[in-house]
């Protein structure tokens, strides 16, 4: 994903959360007042309530991919669920386009769902009676189109996500991968802005998988969706996210860039999934950058400041002299020098994050 | 040693024993004795019951509704007019199907008058010809799902014409296609409602594990007092006990729609309405479409004894037959119904299971061609009956309707067949006959008339503690002491004996046939559609075999009951012991066990409980053919239940009997569910 972190601040935010509880149990709104938003879940817990989300902030910028990282039961696709309201959060405010969110009416919601929202799930959920084309079809006959309009818009989707050729399939009969391209198509098909995905792969084996994911890129690319994306996947959230949220227990532990929270682990937790982290994978040219010394002659190489470091790696070491680190505009704003990029592939994690964060 | 008693479940239950072996001894057999029978302190109920329908129906909440016969507003009750209407309603929808299968002038009668129709001779409906129906039958089945079905709805058809039950048969299937969709409409909206309220599902419970185990015959009367006699009361009842099944299979359905499925409807925008029709409901069909089935199989089922309030039809003839002893013709009436209940639930599958195209070339012919080739099988049928009549112009005109009993019939062969068993094996059937009823059967029963009613308490009740805690032993204690409360204490011992024999018997017979059979893939298969088939036949059905060869005694009736109740054991252990996980069967091969200890050690353990769920469905059967057996004579409550219906204030009998049985069925559901539950809990499966 090119330079996106450094604008998205400019951008106007999609979703945005303030304060949201999710509180499961029968008394737990009661609860949640009388302790004034200080939630304790051993004390909930004693009183039969589970705290499923646990004061979530954070907002979603347009364009963005946020992904939420968590374990089981840390609470994750309840946020998710909570945001799509599928879940009726137990408290907090959520907008989406500016719009309150909870205080919507059925009418309004259904609105915003066959519209504006588009969501893949973990288990697939495509309809066991419909074909991939009936499937595909069916948010748009839902909205009232006719079956014609809806067939032809579906038959675009097939393609978009590649199944020419089976569009007439049971879900029964397709692989796991392909029932969830299925699934993607179907949640794209009323060309949403918001798209959510609730561990889309996790189901897949790895090398599907990691397939999938290149798809989704490619088709990230061409779409420029708003994404809310649940993993349990901490690579898979390196790999795809804008920004990453770490939750555990109900809480977002961390809400950063993927590079920041491998670089700068804000708890004990957040640095225990870092550690096993290639940083060469992670990290971007412009964080082991230096300003430009004159004194100094540079090699004619030119690297981008926002390409990945394990995928230029080879091409600077192969140079004696310090790179040229150019902007997208192939505008000269530092040097890179071999020594540091040796240091990332080979030196200690404490002491990079160190080094690199003397660097800004 | 408390320690280990309190532990030991076995060594309660032999506690138990020895307790109640010891309370049989001591309390003296006497009728003052009330250790030994409760006196019948609810003998009232009934007369109470028939009481309160008589108020219902005659005094409740009168209104003034206009008569036009004298021009004048009379009074008359609310209640009795409300189902008098229902029942005029179901009886126009059965009589317009039957009038244009058969035709006649009842339904021009109703938007007319008597009158009307004996002045204008034009004035009656023509029935299609039989070519047509099944032609249009024919041509359906083959646009559902090709030319399978294609031959099966021929072979029945023409099976019904030629062997001259075409009119009965078009009777009968006019009164399953009102009672069919009614109860699946009925079954599928109660189910809903069930799933979407947590209230209302604890509500039907109860309604519906009474109407499920009660036998067919105790609604008849509640529902002739109700309702009249006729075909629409048949209908109704037919309604009542086919619509239960469904109600259960629908939620359960759609309790097991993945919860990411709804909530994929709910983010693609459907409404609630939506939600539930276009994704829930669908998403649901196996277990729905099991329930259609269900609803189709308990119609026909009904079909003969709904023919006891008067439905006419196949089941009227049957019981005819049965009643003269005449086997052949029972025989070839109860294949009809086999096959109409056979052809009816192949259709609806196909029907629900059609797929659309659309890709389909949309010229005129296409888009009208099924009204089209309709239209066509009905020129060329009339046109064919048309000339049928200068063909047979001497006797019945075979290519338009063929009168009952006029076509060909095997009653001839099989009546020598019957015949012929009786000259060759007679001696031997009758000794082994006389040697069950006096060695095995008449001591048996004997046994179940001499337990005192408290050590019987103990006994069940003491059950229900061992196998589910007090809340166990109060619910079958229950049951029990409302059965000990009526007056036909007794008459409750004797089904209880019969049914238990026949449970025995099946039970034995059911898990050995479905452990062989289970051992391989290909005789699972076969035994499983055996079962399928069987379970297709009304329970009627089988008395026919048995009266030919044990003629009417007891036995005859155990047989029967043995020969329905095999069907779910041997189903369920064949189910049990193939879901055992084949990684175990792996471990234990490698472990070196030999086939005969994997299935002692392995299978039989594992599959235990879902065995027991068998013979818990067992047991259902066979108190239900117990009660159908009073058909052909015992004295049990079948026999009170079938003189209920003979009785004008039968209602409060029919009803109490009905639940006594229930309450045996019930009693024992619950000591198996809950020991099967709590087994399946530990087993981890």
């Amino acid at each position: 994903m090119p330079k996106k972190d450094h604008i998205l601040k400019k951008r106007n935010p999609v979703i945005e959360c303030h304060s949201v509880y999710k509180i499961f149990g029968d008394n737990a709104e009661k609860m949640l007042k009388n302790v004034d938003g200080n939630v304790d879940p051993k004390l909930f817990q004693e009183a039969g309530c589970v705290v499923g989300v646990n004061n979530a902030s954070f907002e979603v910028y347009d364009g963005e991919m946020l992904v939420i990282m968590g374990l089981s039961g840390s609470g994750k696709s309840t946020l998710l669920r909570c945001v799509s309201r599928l879940t009726e959060a137990t408290s907090g405010n959520i907008f989406v386009n500016g719009q309150d969110l909870l205080s919507m009416k059925n009418r309004e919601l259904i609105e915003l769902r066959r519209n504006k929202m588009g969501m893949v799930f973990q288990s697939f959920a495509l309809l066991p009676h419909k074909t991939v084309l009936e499937n595909i079809a069916f948010p748009l006959q839902i909205k009232g189109q006719s079956t014609k309009d809806s067939i032809n818009k579906a038959f675009e989707m097939v393609e978009l996500v590649g199944l020419d050729g089976r569009e007439n399939y049971f879900p029964r009969q397709l692989s796991g991968g392909q029932q969830q391209r299925v699934g993607i198509a179907r949640s794209l098909a009323v060309e949403p802005d918001i798209w959510f995905l609730d561990e889309p792969f996790s189901a897949l084996d790895p090398l599907i998988r990691k397939e999938m994911q290149d798809e989704f890129l490619r088709l990230q690319g061409v779409l420029s969706k708003t994404i809310l994306f649940v993993t349990h996947d901490f690579d898979e959230a390196l790999r795809l996210a804008d920004r990453i949220a770490i939750m555990k227990d109900g809480v977002i532990e961390q809400l950063d860039t993927p590079a920041n929270i491998v670089l700068n682990p804000a708890t004990e937790y957040v640095r225990k999934f870092t550690e096993e982290v290639p940083r060469e994978k992670v990290l971007k040219i412009e964080t082991v950058m230096d300003p430009v010394d004159d004194t100094e002659s540079l090699s004619d190489l030119r690297v981008l400041r926002d390409a990945i470091i394990e995928t230029v790696a080879e091409e600077v070491l192969n140079e004696k002299q310090p790179v040229q680190v150019v902007d997208n505009d192939n505008k000269l704003v530092g040097m890179v020098k071999p020594s540091k990029v040796i240091h990332i592939l080979f030196g200690k994690t404490t002491s990079i994050a160190q080094s690199s964060a003397s660097n800004k | 040693m408390v320690e280990l008693f309190v532990k030991d479940k076995r060594l309660q239950l032999l506690g138990l024993i020895i307790i109640f072996f010891i309370l049989c001894s001591i309390i003296t057999p006497s009728e003052q004795n009330i250790l030994w029978r409760f006196p019948a302190l609810i003998a009232q109920l009934p007369i109470l019951i028939n009481e309160f329908v008589d108020y219902l129906m005659f005094e409740f909440m009168p209104i003034e509704i206009f008569d036009p016969e004298i021009e004048e507003y009379e009074e008359k009750p609310l209640f009795k007019e409300i189902t008098r209407a229902i029942a005029r309603g179901i009886l126009f929808s059965i009589d317009l199907i039957r009038e244009i299968l058969l035709g006649g002038v009842k339904t021009i009668v109703t938007f007319t008058s008597w009158d009307f129709v004996s002045e204008n001779k034009w004035a009656y409906w023509p029935a299609l010809p039989w070519t047509v129906v099944s032609g249009i039958a024919i041509f359906i089945g083959y646009t559902l799902k090709g030319s399978s079905l294609a031959i099966l709805v021929c072979f029945s058809s023409v099976y019904i014409a030629v062997f001259g039950q075409w009119e009965p048969a078009m009777e009968t299937l006019s009164f399953v296609l009102i009672a069919a969709p009614i109860s699946f409409l009925l079954g599928l909206g109660l189910g809903v409602l069930g799933y979407k309220n947590k209230n209302v599902e604890i509500a039907l419970n109860p309604i519906l594990n009474i109407a499920q185990t009660m036998p067919h015959f105790s609604y008849l009367v509640p529902v002739m007092v109700f309702f009249g006699v006729g075909d629409h009361a048949g209908a109704i009842a037919t309604i009542i006990f086919a619509t239960p099944p469904m109600v259960r299979l629908t939620i359960l359905g759609l309790k097991n729609v993945p919860i990411e499925i709804s909530e994929a409807g709910m983010m693609s925008g459907c409404s609630n309405f939506q939600l539930l029709f276009r994704v829930l409901i669908p998403s649901a069909r196996r277990d729905i479409l099991i329930g259609i089935n269900q609803v189709i199989m308990q119609c026909l089922a009904m079909a003969v004894i709904a023919s006891f309030i008067g439905a006419k039809g196949l089941g009227f003839n049957l019981l005819l037959a049965l009643n003269q002893l005449r086997i052949g013709q029972a025989l070839e009436l109860g294949i009809c119904i086999v096959l109409i209940a056979v052809s009816l639930d192949k259709l609806s599958l196909a029907w629900a299971n059609k797929q659309k195209n659309y890709f389909a070339n949309k010229s005129f012919f296409h888009r009208h061609k099924y009204i089209l080739i309709i239209i066509f099988i009905l020129i060329l049928g009339s046109i064919v009956a048309y000339l049928g009549n200068f063909i047979f112009r001497d006797t019945y005109n075979y290519l338009y309707l063929i009168p009952h009993n006029k076509g060909i019939t095997t009653e001839n062969f099989w009546q020598a067949g019957v015949d012929w068993i009786w000259d060759t094996f007679f001696f031997k059937l009758k000794v082994f006959n006389e040697f069950l009823i006096i060695s095995v059967l008449m001591p048996m029963k004997q046994a179940y008339l001499s337990m005192p009613i408290v050590a019987t308490f103990v006994l069940v009740m003491g059950v229900g503690y061992i196998v589910g805690g007090i809340k166990s032993a109060l619910i079958v204690g229950g049951f029990l002491l409302f059965i000990a409360l009526t007056e036909w204490y007794d008459r409750a011992l004797i089904t209880a004996y019969m049914t238990t024999f026949g449970v025995i018997v099946s039970a034995i017979i059911g898990i050995t046939v479905g452990s062989l059979c289970a051992q391989h893939q290909l005789s699972t298969k076969i035994i499983l559609l055996v079962c399928d088939t069987f379970q297709t036949f009304p329970s009627f059905i089988y008395l026919i075999p048995v009266i030919m060869l044990f003629g009417v005694t007891d036995t005859s009736v155990l047989i029967a009951v043995i020969v329905y109740a095999t069907i779910p054991a041997t189903r369920y252990t064949v189910e049990g012991i193939r879901s055992v996980p084949e990684s175990l069967h792996d471990a234990a091969l490698m472990s070196g066990v030999n086939r005969i200890q994997r299935w002692l050690k392995i299978d039989l353990p594992l599959a235990f409980p879902h065995m027991m769920l068998g013979v818990n469905q067992t047991v259902v059967f066979a108190l239900f053919m117990v009660i159908i057996g009073a058909m052909i004579g015992t004295d049990d409550l079948g026999q009170y239940i079938l003189k209920a219906l003979s009785d004008k204030n039968g209602t409060g009998n029919g009803l109490v009997l009905g639940l006594c049985v229930a309450f045996i069925g019930l009693a024992v559901d619950h000591l198996i569910r809950t020991w099967a539950a709590e087994r399946k809990k530990i087993l981890g499966l």
